[in-house]
């Protein structure tokens, strides 16, 4: 399994492509190039989000699936030096 | 509306306190050229602009700009972790100290306070975008400075990040101006306000 930390920067790291790619295609609407990465890089992060959440908990409160314990509160903040 | 991803936009991991560095970085929190200021800026502005592509533009890079917002607070919470009294004396942080002990207060670097006459929403695509342009190169600027202070290689990591995206939302600016320009007449473009004049555009000889 892949530690908290390593699975985060992978989601950093696609995050990083696909909100780049975001603000290239709001003005370059019609390259097709730009949005075959878009589609790539969000169902890799797709994955590695689903694998985070399942591992580590949610990222966004939507995610959780907490039946007995809420869970969304949980620490560590992303303002911690534990979260990164 | 917003929903909160519980994750920075890119790593803080800051091993070694610095109430100083801190205190210079803050700029980029609460000063004039930081960016809670760039994120106001945006996301005011949008709501006028003349096409559905540049309101979208300026919503994705004003909530890019929060996420900063969140990485320069992280920055500067970590930097004032665990102070002494004397560390504080020494730096210069005790003015900070005393009226915010460690909280996260936006203010400048030499302690005035966030106000929101740093930006203006003038109503006019032109002289918005043409603000937006001017205060991503204020806040690369800042950053360079910032990068002429730091020495420690865990703080000019995620500030030499910020500063790039500076350049990127420029390059994206630049292009949103573009954008209105093509939509008017290239004779004057300041013949009518595209933010405001119903039919800004429509008139006037086809290119």
């Amino acid at each position: 399994m892949k530690s908290r930390k390593d699975l985060m920067q992978m989601i950093q790291k696609y995050d990083f492509a696909l909100y780049d790619l975001m603000l290239y295609l709001d003005t370059h609407p019609h390259c097709t190039e730009g949005m075959r990465l878009f589609r790539k890089y969000r169902d890799k992060r797709e994955e590695a989000v689903s694998e985070y959440v399942k591992n580590y908990g949610p990222i966004q409160a939507l995610q959780s699936d907490a039946e007995k314990k809420w869970n969304w509160g949980n620490g560590p903040y992303p303002w911690e030096r534990e979260a990164n | 509306m917003w929903s909160y991803e519980k994750k920075l936009q890119y790593p803080v991991n800051i091993k070694n306190p610095d109430p100083q560095m801190a205190q210079v970085i803050m700029s980029q929190l609460g000063g004039p050229d930081g960016e809670l200021t760039a994120s106001l800026r945006y996301l005011n502005q949008r709501y006028s602009m003349p096409t559905d592509k540049i309101k979208g533009l300026l919503t994705d890079i004003g909530t890019e700009e929060l996420a900063h917002m969140e990485m320069i607070s992280a920055i500067i919470y970590q930097l004032t972790r665990n102070l002494k009294p004397e560390e504080m004396k020494k730096s210069g942080f005790d003015k900070y100290f005393v009226d915010h002990t460690s909280g996260i207060y936006p203010a400048s670097a030499v302690g005035v306070p966030f106000t929101a006459a740093y930006f203006q929403t003038k109503g006019d695509a032109f002289a918005d975008l043409t603000e937006d342009m001017a205060a991503e190169q204020k806040a690369r600027a800042t950053y360079d400075n910032i990068l002429r202070l730091a020495d420690d290689p865990d703080v000019i990591d995620p500030i030499r990040y910020l500063r790039e995206r500076e350049v990127v939302h420029f390059q994206r600016f630049g292009e949103a101006t573009r954008m209105v320009q093509d939509r008017l007449d290239a004779r004057n473009f300041y013949a009518c306000n595209p933010s405001f004049d119903k039919n800004c555009g429509r008139r006037g000889c086809k290119k």
